[in-house]
């Protein structure tokens, strides 16, 4: 076992979930079955291999160039005029569970 | 209804008179309303905005002009891309009530081509699965063997085209999601190249993997449907400006000469008899259209499905923080907004939101990304991505398409896999390589076993050689 009790606590704190008695068990068998397959990734030498983040940088690149500007495929020219509307605002807020009209309403966030 | 129901037929029916968009339409609903029942394809029915649609093109029938590529035809939305004041739920509980305010870009395509928006379908929670049963809606059935699974996560979208509830429908291919289902359901299922399909409006999963794609009965049909979807759109950045070539067209063009590799890597242990039979006899007949068979070596197939699970799970750990309850969608409290605080607000809404799957799939996630285990999970799947993206590479130097089987099996029984996630993550063993890798792949059934369940067959083409993929595909 390599995940333990504590670690499952933890994660789900991070993650913002409580889970139930049952689905801390069950995240336990799970996690370690899982993580216990993932562990043949380390019979690879990576050392010298570079990570891949996203297929993206594969083309549009220019090579000639250095840093973000190697990705000028992604970045538009700044729109002066005609910027396209964003979204108005009763119709933004309308599938809010809880909004005052103007802002989203949400359980108080600092103790006094 | 035309007597023939693709998408020419439709369309010529309706410019011929011999039918009407809305007569069309209402005639699939009432196929919905017999045949689902029993399938559970479909989440949501939007019969005012189709019929504003059918309308429209009727009256443009009527007037004699010229009719759009897939004018009347009645298409149907996997509910992980959002629709206009269509609900849209991604299977999950979470998003129960959600009513997007925008349309995704490949559904407002599909609209301005002409095509007839039935309704929303379903799939696995967030499109994590691979038999449609992780729904907060109910697992669907598929068609083709009721007692069976229509694979996942765009179980809907194979299941509606296999059983004639839509003519073409899109699903979305996260690790085999589109070429899995299609596989099961006996019908065409195409993931495109990584920016080939623009994902503005699809509901995110792993970001560096989702892909939007297309359904339907045949190849040609499958064709059309991407032509109509593809091509750069300014609000999704990793939208790639390749020309976006007229795969209809392409697929006149012959096939002899061109070169289809075979990699062992994808016929070893656990693939089933009659798949890996069914498979080989397709290519055999690709090699008497005068193909050339060339073996090639994918060396690091085996890897893939750990490297997917960690990449995947770890971006959908991000993606998915934005579901707290705040500005859309389910949200869970104790008591009265003064008696509750935020953080509990937050965990209660996750926690009755989610299904089991999703936090299973936060749960790993976070833990690859938290402090100490970055490197040797998250870092480490980066680099075996790498590699695997390599060996195609050097494939691809050698051949034009490479063939293997879409799945290891047939369709499997409803509940057999539900419990053990190990087992149903190596249903994607041969497809999710090609989300890895970012290329184009394709299933189109080749067969059936003795109980009569359909068997795909699977072809990777090169990065936007999805014109070649679609014309090899044809001659299967």
């Amino acid at each position: 076992m390599k995940v333990t009790d504590k670690d499952v606590a933890y994660v789900a704190d991070l993650a913002n979930l409580e889970l139930t008695e049952e689905e801390r068990a069950r995240m336990l068998r799970d996690l370690n079955s899982i993580l216990e397959y993932v562990e043949r990734l380390s019979e690879l030498e990576t050392g010298k291999v570079a990570p891949m983040a996203q297929v993206s940088d594969r083309y549009g690149v220019d090579e000639s160039r250095q840093g973000s500007d190697r990705f000028a495929y992604a970045i538009r020219e700044d729109v002066k005029d005609g910027l396209r509307a964003s979204l108005p605002h009763d119709v933004a807020m309308k599938n809010a569970p809880d909004t005052d009209g103007t802002f989203f309403e949400v359980p108080k966030v600092i103790e006094r | 209804m035309p007597s023939e129901l693709t998408i020419d037929g439709v369309r010529s029916a309706i410019a011929e008179r011999q039918t009407t968009a809305i007569a069309l339409a209402q005639d699939f609903y009432t196929r919905i309303r017999k045949e689902d029942s029993e399938i559970g394809a479909f989440l949501t029915l939007c019969e005012e905005r189709a019929l504003v649609q059918a309308e429209r093109i009727d009256r443009m029938a009527a007037q004699g002009k010229p009719l759009p590529p897939l004018a009347g035809v009645p298409v149907a939305i996997k509910d992980v891309m959002v629709t206009r004041g269509v609900r849209t739920t991604a299977g999950s509980k979470i998003l129960d009530n959600f009513i997007p305010p925008y349309d995704c870009t490949a559904v407002a395509r599909l609209e301005a081509a002409g095509a007839v928006i039935l309704g929303k379908l379903n799939c696995d929670e967030f499109a994590m699965g691979s038999s449609t049963e992780n729904s907060a809606y109910g697992a669907v059935h598929n068609p083709r063997d009721k007692s069976r699974v229509p694979g996942g996560s765009s179980g809907g979208s194979a299941a509606a085209v296999a059983a004639e509830m839509a003519v073409a429908t899109l699903g979305s291919d996260t690790g085999g999601s589109i070429r899995q289902p299609a596989s099961f359901c006996g019908v065409v299922g195409l993931k495109p190249t990584y920016g080939r399909v623009s994902r503005y409006g699809l509901i995110a999963f792993a970001s560096s993997l989702d892909h939007i794609g297309p359904f339907a009965k045949t190849v040609k049909e499958v064709a059309l449907m991407l032509r109509t979807i593809a091509g750069r759109d300014p609000m999704d950045s990793t939208s790639a400006a390749v020309p976006v070539p007229d795969y209809v067209a392409e697929l006149e063009k012959p096939v002899r000469g061109l070169k289809v590799g075979v990699a062992k890597e994808y016929f070893g242990s656990g693939l089933d008899p009659e798949v890996r039979a069914a498979v080989e006899a397709a290519i055999q007949k690709l090699a008497e259209l005068g193909c050339e068979v060339v073996p090639v070596s994918l060396p690091h197939t085996e890897y893939a499905i750990p490297t997917y699970y960690i990449v995947a799970t770890a971006e959908a750990s991000a993606n998915l923080a934005r579901y707290d309850g705040v500005r859309y969608g389910f949200r869970a409290t104790a008591g009265s907004l003064s008696q509750d605080n935020l953080s509990q607000m937050y965990r209660l809404t996750r926690d009755g939101g989610f299904g089991m799957e999703v936090k299973r799939r936060i749960m790993l996630g976070t833990y690859v990304l938290s402090a100490g285990y970055y490197d040797a999970y998250y870092l480490k799947a980066q680099k075996v991505r790498t590699l695997l993206t390599r060996d195609f590479d050097e494939a691809f130097k050698k051949v034009d398409v490479i063939a293997a089987p879409t799945c290891p099996t047939p369709a499997f029984r409803l509940g057999e896999k539900v419990n053990d996630p190990l087992a149903m993550y190596l249903a994607d063993i041969y497809t999710v390589t090609a989300n890895l890798a970012g290329i184009p792949g394709i299933s189109v059934p080749c067969g059936e076993n003795h109980e009569k369940l359909p068997i795909g067959l699977q072809l990777f083409a090169k990065h936007f050689d999805e014109a070649t993929l679609l014309r090899v595909a044809q001659c299967v």
